[in-house]
């Protein structure tokens, strides 16, 4: 998979945990997936239509939903199974949005879906004619992955270079 | 922090409509415009929702996301600019490129704020919306915040 469609994601979650939650992603382990994606706590999915295909998975264990919720809400303890779905679900469209806006400004063009809560314990397998890239970022309490199936099906790479 | 309330001319307290699909983002959004002295005219989660809520409560501004089911903040702006030319709209999504700030500010809204939201950044721009909105010049860009 081509990294310069995945590093605005990789700056965007660093920004977005940064400015958030007041502390750094660490990438802890990078890794290539064929199979379908085990979610590790409380997970959303995205799907991208247009010059860039795929989807993305931004999951969250409980010890990061839980710092989440407390940097974001105020919740001490953690937080319910709502209010952690709710605040992943917020933090995914962020990290998206942003990552979406650095891409479409090097001109990609390309919708993004809203996230939908990622339920399943297993699945869904990355797409046909793309690698799935599975990030781990460890956070001062917990770590947040990044599941990422995408695939360009413009120029826009090969030209935003010429 | 401590915000001075917001006010536009007679207006004791600024009524808002706070649109966003996410609960979670409404009411943090909700949060900093109480910090700011206004007042909740009402929620929606989508475009339809809006554009209903917009017709029943008549806010002084609406601050919209963009990307949602059903229909899009950027669709619903346009419905309700159309029906209500003095409604002041100011977009807040996390989907900040430049085609989609343009196509906001095209379709009637009146400024752009990325999500995350930073309330200093977002006080300064409600109520540089809420002065322009009063005593409009029209030789004053609008310009979308960085």
């Amino acid at each position: 998979m081509n990294m310069e469609l995945i590093q605005p994601f990789i700056n965007s979650l660093d920004a977005v945990i940064s400015e958030i939650m007041g502390c750094s992603a660490r990438i802890a382990d990078v890794t290539m997936e064929q199979g379908s994606y085990q979610r590790s706590g409380v997970a959303a999915l995205v799907v991208l239509s247009g010059d860039i295909q795929g989807r993305i998975i931004l999951d969250m264990d409980e010890a990061a939903a839980g710092q989440a919720a407390s940097d974001l809400a105020g919740i001490t303890g953690a937080p319910s199974e709502d209010t952690a779905r709710e605040i992943v679900c917020e933090l995914t469209n962020m990290v998206i949005g942003n990552s979406v806006t650095q891409l479409n400004d090097r001109g990609f063009k390309f919708k993004v879906h809203p996230p939908v809560l990622f339920m399943m314990d297993v699945g869904p397998n990355g797409m046909l004619n793309a690698e799935t890239v599975l990030l781990r970022f460890d956070l001062p309490k917990g770590a947040v992955y990044l599941n990422i199936a995408v695939h360009d099906t413009s120029n826009a790479l090969v030209e935003s270079h010429a | 922090m401590d915000f001075k309330p917001l006010t536009s001319g007679e207006k004791p307290k600024i009524r808002f409509l706070v649109v966003d699909d996410s609960v979670f983002a409404r009411k943090n959004i909700c949060k900093m415009v109480e910090a700011f002295g206004g007042e909740i005219a009402g929620e929606a989660g989508d475009g339809y929702a809006a554009i209903a809520k917009y017709n029943d409560t008549h806010p002084d501004i609406v601050l919209m996301d963009i990307t949602m089911p059903k229909m899009e903040g950027i669709e619903a702006v346009e419905h309700i600019v159309h029906d209500h030319p003095e409604a002041c709209i100011v977009m807040v999504s996390s989907v900040g490129y430049q085609d989609n700030i343009l196509s906001a500010l095209q379709k009637g809204a009146r400024h752009f704020v990325q999500k995350p939201v930073k309330p200093e950044a977002f006080y300064e721009i409600i109520r540089y919306v809420l002065s322009e909105h009063t005593n409009p010049s029209p030789d004053t860009p609008v310009e979308a915040q960085s």
